[in-house]
């Protein structure tokens, strides 16, 4: 497997503020890689500097084996952008736009076939001033897979959507996914990240904090939780030795003749833990 | 090549989608000219008929509307809109882009100025001009050196919203005091003296020479190397300042 994406202690000032202070991750041809974070934590400012659209004050980042701040068209040919903000013409139908953009690639796609694959097939003659948010955001999608990429970056995709809207976008990210592209995708939701990457990482303040499959960054990092109700208070018991605590527990329970009412064994989800990662240490 | 083609193309379809644009630039020197036309095209003003004198003067608020506040005021739109950012995101080259949207606006205006030149012959009985090739010389300098006064004003208009208001307040009394609509030989003292530092003075004063007065181009290199050197000065603002992404991200 080739890798897509090389990012190593990677900065970013701007003026007094430190936006991203040494970030280094690696993603791999094919992969969907989510980068999570509250707003401010750098998410933006890491994929506009792998756009090629800022300048980084140091680290080393290389993206499809090219420099992106060295980068010229033959390697905008190469990737897809959805920026975080919606940009269109308003008075261009949405056939349009695809035939207009279709136009600056060595190699595009049907425009026809983009509308298909993003759900815009019944809007294709309509202007854009007359689509919805969620549309013209299909649109942007659209806009960004025209060049057919083989790397695509979706900032935010389907912030604002409702959820019938978001689940129809997160189909077409897997079907792109299907069909072998590599995705870095920012998002500040967690169930969205978790559905459709294969790798997340938590940013925060300009730094990594966690990252990992969706799955693996629950345990390492927490312990299960157990908790019951005992005359009438909660009470909560966290442990790395679940099953250790579990049977005690139950043991005392048994032999003194009470119930542990409203039992329940959890482990945080990564919604959890996110937050735990993510909130000031205040 | 087949790039600057491809933009072309594009850049006129949105130009005449965009009503208020196609009105704003296009139409709004035709009508100014039919309804000052026929207010005073019969006066004499220096020796000329009202009618083709004016006509010189619509030329020039002609480039003004079309080169001037047109291109800036539709590229703050786009740069505020996020749509240069869009397009810096794709393999079309800013070079690319840039002379296909001024091939674009100097097409306009050539057509404008076809229109004008027709409207006066059959309105007002202007006769049709004679040094061809010098009316086309100064039109095409006087295009591509207010473009560029365009392209250096975006960098000094902030937000999408303010783009009509500061350019309109900028273009206009401009236009007026350079006298596209009148003469200026009858403003105060302080009106000529502006008049004396603007380009469109100039670039109107060539016209009204070339046009009317049957001088060559090469005959008037005082009025040439002041519009071209407005020209020059922009375009160094121009690629020093011009901005491809919005105030905001």
């Amino acid at each position: 497997m080739t890798t897509a994406i090389v990012v190593s202690h990677l900065h970013k000032v701007y003026g007094s503020y430190e936006a991203l202070r040494g970030v280094t991750f690696e993603i791999q041809a094919g992969e969907v890689f989510g980068l999570l974070g509250p707003n401010g934590a750098g998410k933006t400012t890491t994929v506009e500097i792998l756009e090629g659209y800022r300048k980084r004050d140091s680290g080393d980042v290389e993206v499809l084996g090219i420099d992106p701040q060295r980068a010229g068209s033959e390697w905008r040919e190469r990737i897809g952008v959805v920026l975080q903000s919606s940009a269109m013409y308003p008075n261009l139908t949405v056939e349009e736009h695809l035939a207009l953009f279709a136009g600056y690639y060595s190699e595009p796609r049907s425009p026809g076939e983009v509308i298909e694959l993003v759900g815009l097939a019944e809007k294709r003659d309509a202007r854009v001033r007359t689509l919805s948010g969620g549309q013209k955001r299909r649109l942007d999608l659209a806009l960004a897979l025209i060049g057919d990429p083989e790397l695509l970056f979706l900032d935010e995709p389907t912030t604002g959507f409702d959820p019938a809207a978001r689940r129809a976008a997160w189909e077409t990210i897997r079907a792109l996914r299907a069909l072998g592209k590599t995705i870095l995708l920012t998002t500040h939701y967690l169930d969205e990240a978790e559905q459709l990457s294969d790798r997340v990482a938590v940013l925060r303040e300009g730094r990594i904090v966690a990252m990992g499959k969706p799955s693996e960054l629950t345990p390492e990092k927490a312990m299960t939780e157990i908790r019951y109700r005992r005359d009438g208070n909660e009470v909560v018991v966290e442990t790395d030795e679940p099953t250790r605590t579990l049977h005690e527990l139950t043991g005392q329970a048994l032999a003194d003749g009470f119930e542990l009412e409203a039992l329940e064994v959890r482990r945080p989800t990564l919604e959890e833990v996110y937050l735990s990662l993510t909130e000031d240490e205040a | 090549m087949t790039l600057f083609w491809h933009e072309l193309r594009g850049e006129q379809k949105l130009f005449w989608r965009s009503r208020e644009l196609a009105f704003f630039t296009f139409l709004l020197p035709i009508v100014f000219f039919v309804l000052l036309g026929s207010v005073y095209g019969s006066d004499r003003i220096q020796g000329l008929k009202g009618s083709s004198y004016l006509l010189a003067g619509m030329l020039g608020y002609g480039v003004a509307a079309t080169a001037f506040a047109g291109l800036a005021i539709t590229l703050v739109i786009r740069r505020e809109g996020g749509i240069l950012k869009r397009l810096r995101g794709t393999p079309l080259p800013a070079w690319a882009y840039i002379t296909a949207v001024l091939g674009s606006t100097l097409f306009v205006y050539a057509l404008e100025s076809i229109a004008l030149v027709l409207l006066g012959r059959g309105l007002f009985g202007v006769p049709w001009p004679h040094q061809i090739v010098s009316l086309v010389l100064t039109l095409l300098l006087g295009g591509v050196a207010f473009a560029a006064m365009g392209l250096a004003l975006t960098a000094a208009v902030r937000s999408a919203e303010g783009s009509s208001a500061v350019v309109n307040a900028i273009y206009l009394p401009m236009s007026f005091i350079s006298g596209a609509f009148f003469s200026p030989h009858s403003f105060p003292q302080f009106l000529r003296g502006i008049a004396d530092v603007l380009p469109l003075t100039y670039f109107i004063r060539l016209v009204r020479d070339v046009m009317l007065r049957h001088q060559e181009i090469w005959d008037q290199p005082k009025s040439v190397v002041i519009v071209a050197g407005w020209g020059l000065f922009a375009a160094i603002v121009a690629l020093r300042a011009f901005r491809w992404e919005p105030r905001e991200g």
